[in-house]
């Protein structure tokens, strides 16, 4: 056993620098979690399992302990400009307490890294970015801020929770004064939970209807406690990086260093809709315009296996016995009973129905290009 | 925990030896590191198989494992169960969620493996390092 490849997460090998903890560390641990270093982070992959987890986020509800994610704080006169500068999406288009998912875009027209961009005002964005990648973010939004606005690394001032699921806002509900159904999906607002101060985002990476709540990291245990205790009556249970994962996927949603990195421009990575050209200039925008004008060298596609087998992440996918491309991340999907994943392949080859094969460790297997998302909650 | 009338591998698969017959599959540590399996791929009737080679894998959601021999042989059966049901892996590893039978080469080659006691003091020294 053991003679691992493909694994779904970019699990890394304990470095030699020093593992990071979230305040829920111990939490995480007293609840006998399987632990991983994901991306110099010790994260919980799975409680219970992943399947049980997964399923419970899609009929009920999970809670994620999000804190490694990176915040970042733009304040200023310039802030938003700096903001428009750095990203491809549109953050002028924002209203105060709304989010947008957006790009940090390289002058290359690549990712730095994927991003939520929430507007506390016209002076004050709060960005929340990927953990892995939150000190490169920092230093890139540093050296391109000719806007004077003042930048803020916060991570160390968060901690993060995910209530996930058909009956998160009702869980949610339970511990907070603020009425949550005006909030809707891609806003925040300022309020207590358990009494204590938080940012209130319904937002989520897992396709269901959820909050993500910002707050100072020494509350972690009461508001873990007191979410768990609320959400018990609803079938919540604690919910890992391996569930996080399969719920992402089924939702069509890119995960940094397999679907975006910086080598992928928004239009290859089908994220056209984050990409407002009528905004440039902007890092990376004329690029971009050249791309869109001369045409894509790949696109990102969706498949299903027609077989049992498991096409996963760095596969290669072949047409008539021919490498056209590369699974990015593939699994099993425990809500549509059937192997996923996304791949880069030619954009002719993304029709639907296109037959294709992924290389599974040296034996072909059989696969079809199908449309994305593979899950979309019922409205 | 572990039967003591099996032998076990540092790559945590077990082999019950009857006679000139085995028995292989993967153990309790090794279904716990992968969590929930989904599929099993098995070798065909007949396969020869060495010790220490991959003659299948077992892919849970979140990986793909290989499967290495205890020993040498024939696979003369695969464990039908697994198709439909390769969660029972995960709840039964021991006994029902046996993998391959085998015709083995040396019935005794399996007797340099670890037994029980020796994989179970194995096992708990792989978890401290967690």
């Amino acid at each position: 056993m053991f003679g691992r490849h493909g694994s779904n997460l970019p699990v890394t090998t304990p470095a030699i620098a020093e593992i990071r903890k979230t305040a829920l560390n111990a939490v995480h641990r007293r609840l006998n979690a399987r632990m991983v270093n994901f991306g110099g982070w010790d994260m919980p992959l799975e409680y219970s399992g992943i399947l049980a987890e997964h399923d419970a986020v899609r009929t009920r509800a999970g809670l994620f302990d999000v804190s490694h994610m990176g915040e970042i704080e733009i304040t200023g006169p310039g802030a938003q400009s700096l903001v428009q500068w750095v990203s491809c999406n549109n953050a002028a288009k924002l209203i105060d307490g709304q989010i947008q998912y957006s790009g940090l875009m390289t002058s290359r027209g690549t990712f730095v890294d994927d991003l939520l961009v929430h507007r506390i005002s016209g002076t004050h964005y709060m960005l929340c970015v990927n953990a892995s990648n939150q000190d490169a973010d920092f230093a890139h939004i540093v050296a391109h801020n000719k806007f004077d606005a003042k930048i803020e690394n916060a991570g160390p001032r968060y901690s993060q929770l995910a209530v996930q699921g058909p009956r998160a806002a009702e869980i949610l509900q339970k511990l907070t004064p603020v009425s949550l159904s005006p909030v809707h999906y891609y806003y925040f607002v300022s309020g207590k939970v358990s009494g204590i101060d938080c940012l209130i985002a319904r937002t989520g990476y897992t396709g269901e209807d959820g909050f993500e709540i910002y707050f100072a990291p020494e509350h972690s245990e009461k508001l873990w406690d007191d979410l768990m205790s609320a959400g018990a009556p609803f079938g919540l249970i604690p919910a890992g990086l391996g569930a996080r994962n399969t719920l992402r996927l089924e939702a069509g949603m890119c995960l940094y260093g397999h679907e975006i990195d910086d080598t992928t421009t928004p239009w290859e990575a089908g994220l056209a809709w984050i990409c407002k050209m009528e905004k440039a200039p902007f890092l990376g925008s004329d690029v971009l315009a050249k791309q869109k004008q001369d045409g894509l060298p790949r696109k990102l596609a969706g498949f299903e296996m027609l077989d049992k087998r498991i096409g996963r992440d760095g596969y290669p996918v072949e047409v008539a016995g021919k490498q056209v491309g590369r699974v990015t991340s593939g699994c099993p999907s425990p809500t549509l009973k059937k192997n996923i994943g996304m791949a880069y392949v030619p954009p002719d080859l993304t029709a639907l129905a296109t037959d294709l094969e992924i290389d599974i460790r040296g034996q072909k297997a059989a696969a079809r290009i199908i449309s994305l998302p593979f899950y979309k909650r019922p409205q | 925990m572990y039967p003591t009338d099996y032998r076990y591998t540092k790559q945590h698969e077990w082999v019950k030896v009857d006679g000139e017959h085995g028995i292989i599959g993967i153990t309790h540590y090794a279904q716990s590191e992968l969590g929930d399996v989904v599929f099993v791929e098995m070798p065909k009737i007949g396969t020869k198989i060495k010790v220490g080679a991959s003659f299948g894998t077992v892919e849970s959601v979140k990986a793909v494992s290989e499967i290495y021999s205890p020993v040498s042989g024939e696979v003369t059966e695969t464990n039908p169960l697994l198709a439909d049901a390769p969660e029972k892996i995960n709840s039964d590893p021991h006994v029902t969620a046996w993998l391959i039978k085998v015709k083995l080469d040396d019935p005794k080659e399996a007797a340099s493996l670890m037994d029980a006691a020796a994989y179970e003091s194995y096992v708990a020294s792989a978890a401290k390092d967690h």
